[in-house]
């Protein structure tokens, strides 16, 4: 234990520098504004819950919430098919082009999203996807397309082309091969993609900034962004706001660690 | 788990069928596949970042189909001429060199501590890491509350011993501030990439070299750093194709102010693009910021990642 001393110490500072502000939050949205600048380090006294409680009662948050959540999952389930499509065809058939088609994709991953946004916002427009989930939603899966080819392709190339053999003699065509066998058996991968695609989209604020203009379609990012504004003198309760909106990322952190690290990673070493 | 490993080319397709037919059905099935990706892509992905480029040209504020109103390299001009845009390069260069400087080094050195076997260090690595999956506006917010100059709680903690600042509302502390912030965020993310590398690192090769007599930190030197070079240029690349589009963090957290004092690229195209209605004029930033990018990424493949050898740079070169 004696030789780890110090590099516990040193994981101690480090944790400190990550955790008090997030403690600072969760604790200080449990005060009221003149508590928290009186008494900004101690726990409260005594616990007021009316911050969190006047958020979750509001049906602002919720609308919030569901909104990022129903945008989160559609664009997934978007950018993972069609990648999944794309990932299929550049894994396992041999074509005049397909190499070159596929470095379009992998060229997808050195475009600055923030150079893309204007035209986007008038494309957009133009289309009438304004102050509508779909023009987030299209735009995103978009913009997921390359590194989620990129991972899938890797993995569909790792199974053995006897699994399609025996598959095509029992049978199967290609899109049977692709729905029934293929993609059940690339469900680590997929679940891989969709935890960063989630991630991704859930923390999105560029985008849904200039396409929302509408509250009513506002995602968390821009609710907590308006909240900030609209109580700007309030910090014990915009504190609460931003403990509630951490929640569901923090949950969803916790379960699907493992993926999110091996994607990211996996994403890194070859993105 | 990912990993590239050789797989067959090509389908197996079933024998007995014209060969002419075959090959038309492979065509539809490829074609089915692939052609729903490739429309969302160049539709929104190509077809805005050609008009970004196209619209640089032009004085044009976003309205009414394409621009007509040419104004050849002037949108440059005025761009390369503003006091502004030069602030944003300059911005760019400081975070920069902070971040290869300060923020990859302290990132290495976390994954080499929670790489040694003490206690607890899958509860460490979940804490570290965590920032990263908290959205750039939560950060940005609970930051500016912290940092806030009366009743934050960066002051009332640095104030027991007499450092109180003004942070983010000083423009001599704004990007000391803004680092300070994008560190806490990301140093995690940087600390994963660097453990998934070391793991890669097959342990005898660091055993022997310890049994040869080096020191730890001679190990690590001669050893572990070079066989890490790989995973280093790695994030190195993406910290840099990051910070040339930083957006959110920024503009939660000051806007770009003090008077521009913390201003990037994006935050001054999107000002121009939205908050003037100055299309032609953001396009021309935005044009840069996909140049930067552009000559970055083949510069630095070509004469920094060529090293290493296949898996690190699969995605964006060669694919024989």
């Amino acid at each position: 234990l004696r030789r780890t001393l110090p590099l516990h110490a040193v994981a101690w500072v480090v944790g400190a520098f990550i955790l008090i502000p997030v403690v600072y939050a969760l604790l200080g949205g449990f005060k009221s504004t003149p508590q928290l600048s009186a008494n900004p380090f101690g726990l409260p006294s005594p616990w007021e819950p009316g911050n969190y409680t006047d958020a979750l009662g509001s049906g602002t948050f919720w609308r919030q919430l569901w909104n990022s959540a129903f945008i989160a999952v559609t664009g997934t389930v978007i950018v993972v098919l069609l990648s999944a499509m794309a990932a299929y065809v550049f894994a396992r058939f041999a074509f005049r082009g397909r190499e070159l088609l596929f470095t379009i994709f992998t060229m997808g991953l050195m475009f600055p999203f923030a150079v893309a946004i204007l035209p986007i916002f008038v494309l957009l427009r133009t289309f009438g996807l304004l102050d509508n989930p779909l023009g987030v939603i299209l735009t995103q899966a978009a913009f997921g397309l390359p590194l989620t080819i990129i991972i899938l392709r890797g993995f569909f190339r790792s199974i053995p082309g006897e699994v399609e053999e025996a598959a095509t003699i029992d049978g199967c065509g290609p899109f049977g091969f692709f729905w029934r066998i293929l993609l059940p058996m690339a469900r680590p991968a997929l679940a891989t993609v969709s935890v960063l695609a989630v991630v991704g989209s859930w923390n999105n604020f560029m985008l849904p900034l200039v396409v929302f203009s509408d509250e009513a379609s506002w995602t968390l990012p821009l609710g907590i962004q308006q909240f900030q504004g609209q109580y700007a003198s309030d910090t014990a309760r915009i504190l609460a706001y931003l403990v509630l909106a951490m929640v569901p990322a923090l949950g969803f952190y916790v379960v699907a660690e493992r993926h999110l690290i091996g994607g990211l990673t996996a994403g890194a070493t070859k993105g | 788990m990912t990993t590239l490993t050789r797989g067959p080319e090509a389908a197996v397709l079933p024998a007995p069928e014209r060969p002419a037919r075959r090959r038309r059905r492979v065509w539809v099935t490829i074609t089915l596949f692939v052609l729903p990706a490739l429309v969302l892509f160049l539709l929104l992905v190509v077809a805005p970042i050609v008009i970004a480029i196209y619209a640089s040209a032009f004085k044009w504020n976003g309205f009414g189909g394409l621009p007509t109103n040419f104004v050849g390299l002037d949108n440059f001009t005025r761009l390369f001429g503003s006091e502004v845009f030069r602030q944003d390069l300059w911005h760019l260069a400081v975070l920069l060199i902070l971040s290869v400087t300060v923020q990859l080094p302290f990132s290495l050195a976390i994954a080499m501590l929670l790489n040694q076997r003490i206690r607890g260090r899958a509860l460490y690595r979940l804490i570290f890491f965590a920032p990263y999956v908290l959205s750039e506006v939560i950060t940005g917010v609970l930051f500016s509350l912290i940092l806030s100059p009366d009743s934050g709680l960066a002051n009332q903690m640095l104030g027991l011993v007499g450092l109180e600042s003004t942070w983010l509302a000083d423009p001599d502390t704004v990007m000391a501030s803004l680092f300070v912030v994008m560190t806490w965020k990301y140093f995690g993310f940087h600390m994963m990439i660097y453990l998934a590398g070391r793991q890669n690192i097959p342990n005898e090769l660091i055993e022997a070299a310890q049994i040869d007599g080096g020191g730890s930190w001679k190990v690590f030197r001669h050893v572990t750093l070079p066989l890490l070079g790989p995973t280093i240029r790695i994030s190195v690349f993406l910290s840099v194709i990051y910070t040339i589009q930083l957006f959110d963090l920024v503009w939660i957290l000051t806007e770009g102010g003090p008077s521009h004092a913390s201003e990037t690229m994006a935050v001054t195209m999107m000002e121009y693009g939205f908050g003037r209605n100055q299309v032609g004029y953001a396009s021309a930033i935005s044009v840069v910021m996909f140049a930067l990018s552009l000559v970055f990424a083949l510069f630095y493949q070509r004469f920094v990642m060529r090293r290493d050898l296949e898996g690190a740079t699969t995605s964006m070169g060669d694919h024989r």
